[in-house]
């Protein structure tokens, strides 16, 4: 049950020798909704300019795990974090820390995609516009040209930069808003299944993409799909029951697995 | 029998029906062994609806009717001769109705049987005396001729209710019957209540919509009428409002319209920002605790009537404005103003706007905040760059609704503006509006057929089409709003 191609699996080979760096790192992550606990001491570091997958079954905490690491569930009022996230060291939960400008430095794809009731460029000027990140028009012009080529989407919409962001196809809509979160240049993007809602063909597109952002971006993914997570990641973290299960390079997990519940969720024996 | 007991009689032959229609469905499915296609209740309502509906129809358009045909068959018995100098044959009948009720209730009273009255004579026996006796002044001996048609007015209804008695419970017991006849386990009863059921809604639904109907209709033709008397050239273009007892009055809208929107401009200056803080408050940033109690402490404000508001402005805004603002600066000493009025009607209209913004704020998807969280942005960035432009459309629907409603307020004008028509700029001055002089024109002490009297309904029907145009657009714009997100 070997879904990689033998290049890829050297590829992926020789990007384990080297040990990167970790970017960021969860100690003893606890989440609770209101009563629930969601999550339980989960210990996962996430590699500098690498993809790192997230797996597992429905309800398991991947979601809940993803959102801790830019604070978005700061927006829920009854959910509570515990233990400690850390971004470069530097405690993301600390009460110094600036949320806002933290979220500029840890983007978030959605896993429906979400682009703004505005025109395609409006979309991608957003983020820069609210951070200030452009002097003059055509440093903003060039920014949003650089984002939507970047997220491979600047052919197709270079001719109707003013046209609705919302009139877009699923796949292009996702692909805008991975351009608007590009756009303010974070250093990590998580993305929650990004491909959910869209066709083969779309997906793999994105999928492309994700494996050209590594180069300059630490990304994490939460993907129901074995297949994607063995084709985009070079890392691959199992989760079950708001734990964490397993975590190891990805050709390690899909071929030998050291957990039994990895091996049986990886088949499809559950989940 | 009156029409009460009536309807309480065919209303038992209802449940009557419904019970019988219920067990036959159950004994002939026991009998033949066969399954009821619908459930057993199904069967006894589609019985029910037989022996009600066509029958309480008949009975309201019996109600409506009767009375029409018996009016005009008896006013025309009624000789010329009978109908004094200089009065009304609509005076005359107004008199037989009320002698042949007060015989109706001599004879319930048992004092006078009804072989005496078929051969009792006006000329002969002192009726007029005999019914103040009973409560029934007149105002002049009656005439041979009326009694003689109060008599047959009498004996006409005697026989049209017992018509209507008989054909009302025929209908209900024979429609009932073949209904129940009808009743077997095959019959899809589901589908025939169904099919009452919508035409129930439909001709509710109906109902609304012929009324809006009659309302413009009316408005219409006195306005119609109105035009006949007085140029529309001048009520649309003059400036001047001045209406004259003795006719000569020049009748401009302009003055009127002016002192409509000036008021409303000023009411919606005061409820558009702070009624959209509000929202924008209780959606975004207020916890769900405070919501719970802010939220209905601010609608209360819409649950007070309107004459409150006016006395509030009458005796506390009108003076505090007058002593503060107005005269110190020199602008005015009339504590009626539109400054006066737009204030106490912008604070009618805060909850109006902010309750209806906030559930277009709250209709805004979450993910849309949570795309601009993702960025960076803090919460009142998302506010003013993602949240309102998405929300603008249903917001400005709701802004037109509430301009609509400020057009329409009659008391808080009379009692804050003020009742004087001008054509001015001072808001500490007293002006007026379209609908205070609707109020005054009709209920003024002239003519109703004069042109004083019935610009009124061509005010009416000016201010209709303006709010009419104004909801339409706030309906239009709101639904355009709902399609960009489902
Ligand atoms: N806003 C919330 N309020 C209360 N409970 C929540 C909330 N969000 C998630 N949960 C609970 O937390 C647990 C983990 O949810 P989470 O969304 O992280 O799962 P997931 O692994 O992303 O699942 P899926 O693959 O279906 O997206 C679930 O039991 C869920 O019911
Ligand atoms: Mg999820």
């Amino acid at each position: 049950m070997n879904m990689l191609t033998e290049a890829a699996v050297e590829r992926k080979l020789d990007t384990m020798d080297e040990q990167p760096a970790i970017k960021m790192r969860g100690e003893n992550v606890t989440v609770h909704y209101g009563d629930t606990q969601a999550l339980f001491d989960v210990n996962l570091d996430v590699p500098e300019k690498q993809v790192i997958a997230l797996i597992g079954p429905s309800g398991c905490g991947k979601s809940t795990f993803l959102r801790c690491l830019n604070r978005m569930n700061d927006t829920i009022d009854i959910c509570r974090v515990g233990g400690k996230i850390t971004l470069d060291d530097e405690n993301i939960y600390d009460p110094r820390i600036d949320v806002v400008e933290l979220r500029a430095r840890v983007g978030m794809v959605f896993q429906k995609p979400n682009p703004f009731p505005k025109s395609i460029f409006e979309n991608v000027a957003y983020g820069p516009r609210i951070h200030g990140l452009a002097s003059a028009k055509s440093d903003l012009d060039g920014i949003v040209e650089t984002s939507l080529q970047k997220a491979g989407l600047w052919n197709e919409v270079k001719d109707r930069l003013h046209a609705p962001g919302t009139g877009l196809s699923g796949g292009q809509q996702q692909r805008l808003c991975i351009a608007r979160a590009i756009a303010v240049s974070p250093e990590v993007i998580l993305m929650d299944e990004p491909c959910s809602a869209l066709d083969p063909i779309a997906t793999a597109k994105i999928e492309e993409l994700i494996d050209e952002l590594r180069e300059n971006y630490t990304i994490v993914i939460v993907t129901h799909s074995m297949q994607q997570a063995a084709r985009v990641s070079q890392r691959t973290a199992m989760f079950h029951l708001g734990n964490l299960v397993e975590e190891g390079p990805t050709d390690k997990m899909f071929t030998n697995p050291e957990e039994k519940r990895t091996q049986d969720y990886i088949t499809g024996r559950f989940g | 029998m009156t029409p009460g007991v009536l309807i309480i009689i065919v209303l038992v032959l209802t449940v009557a029906g419904y019970v019988l229609g219920r067990r036959r469905a159950l004994a002939l499915a026991k009998r033949d062994g066969a399954r009821l296609h619908s459930l057993p209740g199904y069967y006894g309502q589609s019985v029910a609806l037989f022996a009600a509906v066509p029958a309480l129809l008949l009975l309201a358009a019996w109600l409506f009717l009767q009375p029409l045909l018996i009016e005009n068959q008896v006013s025309t018995q009624i000789p010329n001769s009978a109908i004094p100098e200089g009065g009304a044959r609509s005076l005359v009948m107004a008199d037989v109705r009320r002698i042949a009720d007060g015989l109706d209730r001599l004879v319930e009273a048992g004092s006078l049987g009804e072989d005496d009255l078929a051969t009792m004579r006006a000329d002969f026996s002192d009726i007029r005396g005999r019914l103040a006796s009973i409560g029934v002044a007149l105002g002049s001996n009656v005439s041979p001729a009326v009694f003689q048609a109060a008599k047959s007015y009498r004996s006409l209804n005697g026989t049209g209710s017992l018509l209507r008695n008989t054909a009302v419970i025929g209908v209900s017991l024979g429609l009932g019957f073949l209904a129940w006849r009808r009743v077997r386990p095959s019959m899809r009863a589901r589908n025939t209540s169904e099919t009452f059921i919508r035409a129930l809604l439909m001709g509710s639904s109906l109902i609304a919509i012929l009324t809006t109907f009659g309302i413009v209709g009316s408005l219409l033709f006195e306005t119609i009428h109105f035009f006949r008397m007085y140029p529309a050239g001048e009520f649309f273009l003059s400036t001047v409002w001045n209406p004259q007892f003795r006719g000569g009055s020049t009748l401009g809208i302009l003055p009127l319209l002016w002192g409509t929107f000036y008021v409303s401009f000023v009411a919606l200056l005061l409820a558009v920002p702070i009624g959209l803080m509000v929202a924008v408050y209780l959606a975004e940033y207020s916890s769900k605790t405070l919501r719970s109690f802010a939220k209905p402490a601010i609608e209360v404000l819409a649950g007070i009537p309107t004459i409150v508001y006016g006395l509030f402005a009458l005796i506390t805004v009108g003076p505090l404005l007058r002593d503060w603002i107005a005269q110190p600066l020199g602008l005015g000493s009339s504590s009626s103003s539109v400054m006066t009025a737009g204030l106490v009607m912008g604070i009618m209209l805060i909850p109006f706007v902010s309750s209806l913004s906030d559930d277009i704020i709250n209709a805004v998807p979450q993910a849309m905040r949570e795309g601009s969280y993702g960025l960076g942005a803090t919460q009142s960035e998302t506010v003013r760059k993602v949240i309102m432009p998405a929300a603008l459309p249903g917001i400005v629907g709701a802004v037109l609704l509430a301009a609509s409603r400020a057009i329409g307020e009659t008391m808080i004008v009379v009692m804050g503006a003020g009742a004087a028509a001008r054509l001015g700029l001072n808001p500490f001055e007293a002006m007026t509006t379209v609908t205070v002089k609707i109020v005054s024109q009709l209920t003024g002490d002239t003519e109703f057929a004069s042109p004083e009297t019935l610009v009124a309904f061509a005010l009416g029907l000016t201010l209709f089409v303006f709010t009419l145009g104004l909801n339409i657009l706030a309906l239009y714009i709101v639904r355009r709003y709902r399609e960009q997100y489902e």
